[in-house]
């Protein structure tokens, strides 16, 4: 049979297509008009066109943490790649698969200082799970095919396609591989046996046990194995930013996220805890606080896909390589016949310590204030929507109250950029999110600062008709740096306060969507619920906030989980 | 503590960039690193010499391991192994009499492969210590220049680095 051939700009949509990929987040350019001549032409891939190459990785980003699957973005040479780093980076360090395809200029002038030339290979080596650059046009369907499989298999990243514009035009047989087989890409699975024994035993002896868990387990979609395996033990359990709604939030055992600006009782579970169960977490610095203070007398577990996740940052008695959800369901089947060899009487006692913790009910705040609490905010959205809205944020303060205050009881539904924190990813995660779920609720839960940085985006969502929900928590300041140089610069407001701020209103006005301004506490439920209501319109909800309010509990960098800082009003109770 | 990492990689385009990069990136240290192709011409052999304490080692050795490319890596100093490395010197001959030169050189074990109007040019394989011995044995006023290729391994008896 003779097969077809192709122009390399119509073998990358076709692959797209046989990919599986619904949706495409890009903008166009010289080095990419040949791919985006073969996209006018078909009806598979749906192309949608962002206003700023940052806005596209963001929204792919949160297409993917919202479904599973790898976002997909393509972007122009030169500033189009180049605009795409932070999105590309903030995908990297939360371990989002993304699949990012760059136009290059000809390959007879790669490396002349060509028009929008820029070595994206080179620029994004520290930031991508890998890269590669397609320099034959037969290479190019194995190329897209290795690069979903890698951004999507062992511990997820981005990866970066790098395709010149003379092999967009070049023509091949088309043949797209079914399976990838890579000799130096071989990513484990299962846990091993003799260690998953060994963690057993040390599991069922604690006496003060924590399980510790982040955000693998959401990308391994291990969360009902977790749900079983926490609540087979009757362990308290503690999530990272990363891993809210890996475990439901309302639930008994759940003791709030720990690290920073987690809960007192889940800190405080930590400093004291005997046997520590981490899954899918990575010991990152906001959560462990000073090393030297880490967990003094735990043994730890640590159940992980990634090898160099393990005894990077603490050292760990047994360590478990493996996918998260393969080890629990290995865990809990063992479990079950070995239940009686847990200490009931110490587990007991261990959770009347914690209750004593939780008394001190560290997240309360002023609900007399006439002024807007940011927390009520967030916790009368949590009521309205059930605490079932896809819920984005950006970074910072709000960022902080949200994963506080919203309680998560599934898995990717809390969409933030955790390692890199990112501002400006908010809004264009939320547009992500609702390109692949139209009709859920979708929520950007944001500050003035954040939003400003990616608003043109709000003219995408016009476009595409994307009625997201921002719930602007508008406090005139960068809070988060606010509040450190009030607690650690003598008050010195260094550049941290945001004059000359647009009508928000207006703003969204002028972009074609609705704006809702809410100016004191009695405004609250009714912006809120007007503003949820509206289900056929971007509604941007304006809260003017209480300037002067603090994320409490706060572990102050360098400290240990002991040496948490409370609200004022708890400091002196 | 110094080690001597071994790796196979895929012998492509950028492999190379990668490593160094993430030594950079993670703020490791490099002190020598070689790289050419095997009898498999789709595989390169490297091997780095860098220095850390056994648990930066250890994290060193499973970040390259991440690495797409990288399709092995071994450290050495887990086995019985053998490191060398080639030293080629130039030195004046207007400086050094041939009378003095040569019995260092046969010392060494090495060889004079260009004997020129004015200068000569000595080749020599050992380890780095030897090398740098060497190195000491002849006046500095002498060396015109010195090319050390960094150090290569291998581990001795039946152990073989393979995929």
């Amino acid at each position: 049979m003779i097969m077809e051939k192709l122009r390399g700009a119509d073998i990358f949509v076709r692959a797209l297509a046989d990919e599986g990929v619904k949706h495409l987040f890009g903008y166009p350019g010289g080095a990419v008009l040949h791919i985006y001549d073969a996209l006018y032409k078909q009806t598979a891939v749906e192309h949608i066109l962002v206003r700023h190459e940052q806005g596209a990785t963001h929204a792919a980003d949160g297409y993917a943490r919202a479904t599973g699957e790898p976002g997909v973005v393509l972007v122009t040479s030169g500033p189009g790649i180049t605009n795409a780093i932070t999105g590309i980076a903030t995908a990297y360090m939360d371990s989002i698969p993304m699949v990012v395809f760059s136009g290059q200029v000809p390959r007879g002038v790669i490396g002349n200082d060509a028009f929008q030339e820029v070595d994206a290979v080179g620029i994004s080596r520290p930031c991508v799970k890998h890269n590669f650059l397609v320099k034959d046009v037969r290479d190019l369907a194995s190329t897209i095919k290795k690069a979903f499989y890698i951004a999507k298999t062992g511990r997820p990243g981005p990866v970066l396609v790098d395709i010149p514009k003379d092999v967009t035009a070049d023509m091949c047989e088309y043949n797209y591989p079914a399976e990838v087989n890579m000799r130096s890409y071989q990513p484990i699975t299962d846990g091993e046996p003799d260690q998953i024994k060994r963690a057993i035993k040390l599991i069922l002896s604690a006496k003060k046990p924590i399980i510790y868990t982040g955000g693998g387990v959401v990308l391994g979609e291990a969360s009902d194995q977790l749900t079983s395996f926490t609540q087979t033990l009757g362990y308290p359990i503690t999530n990272t930013l990363m891993g809210l709604g890996s475990y439901p939030a309302t639930d008994k055992q759940f003791i709030g996220m720990l690290g920073m600006h987690g809960t007192y009782e889940a800190n405080m579970a930590m400093h004291h805890c005997d046997v520590l169960i981490a899954i899918g977490a990575r010991f990152d610095d906001r959560v462990t606080g000073d090393l030297e203070h880490f967990c003094p007398f735990a043994k730890i577990i640590h159940i992980d896909i990634d090898p160099a996740s393990i005894s990077k940052n603490v050292p760990v008695d047994i360590p478990i390589v493996g996918n998260v959800k393969s080890v629990l369901t290995a865990m809990n089947s063992q479990l079950l016949t070995k239940l009686n060899e847990i200490d009931s009487g110490a587990i007991t006692a261990w959770w009347a310590m914690i209750k004593e913790w939780q008394s001190i009910d560290c997240l309360k705040f002023d609900r007399k204030s006439d002024k807007i609490k940011p927390q009520y905010v967030i916790e009368t959205l949590c009521k309205l929507t059930k605490g079932d809205a896809y819920i984005t944020s950006d970074v910072g303060q709000h960022q902080m109250w949200a994963a506080q205050f919203y309680k998560f009881n599934k898995p990717r539904r809390w969409i933030n950029s955790g390692g890199l924190g990112t501002m400006g990813f908010g809004m264009p995660a939320a547009m992500g999110v609702k390109v692949a779920f139209p009709n859920e609720c979708v929520v950007c839960i944001t500050g003035e600062a954040s939003l400003v940085m990616c608003i043109q985006e709000l003219s995408t969502c016009l476009q595409y008709n994307l009625p997201i929900k921002i719930v602007l928590l508008n406090n005139r300041y960068m809070g988060m740096v606010r509040q450190w140089q009030e607690f650690f610069y003598d008050k010195r407001y260094s550049h941290s306060y945001m004059d000359a701020l647009p009508d928000f209103i207006k703003l969204a006005e002028s972009f074609g969507h609705m704006g809702l301004q809410a100016e004191k506490s009695s405004d609250v439920i009714d912006v809120l619920t007007e503003g949820l209501a509206r289900t056929d319109k971007l509604v941007l909800m304006n809260f003017v906030t209480d300037q002067a309010e603090n994320v409490y509990p706060m572990i102050a960098a360098g400290k240990g989980h002991h040496e948490m800082h409370l609200s004022p009003e708890r400091e002196m109770a | 503590m110094r080690h001597i990492l071994s790796l196979l990689v895929e012998n492509e385009a950028g492999a190379l960039s990668r490593i160094s990069g993430l030594f950079s990136a993670r703020a490791y240290n490099i002190e020598s690193l070689t790289v050419a192709p095997t009898n498999d011409d789709s595989v390169s052999r490297m091997t780095i010499v860098t220095v850390g304490s056994d648990p930066v080692v250890e994290q060193i050795t499973k970040q390259v391991n991440k690495l797409v490319d990288v399709i092995k890596v071994v450290d050495l100093n887990e086995m019985r192994h053998i490191e060398r490395e080639v030293l080629l010197i130039k030195v004046d001959s207007n400086k050094i009499q041939k009378e003095v030169l040569e019995p260092i050189v046969k010392e060494f074990e090495g060889k004079i492969v260009d004997d020129s109007e004015n200068t000569f040019t000595i080749e020599l394989v050992g380890n780095g210590g030897k090398l740098d011995k060497f190195i000491q044995q002849i006046n500095t006023n002498c060396i015109i220049e010195v090319v050390r290729s960094g150090v290569s391994g291998i581990a001795l008896g039946a152990s073989a680095i393979k995929f």
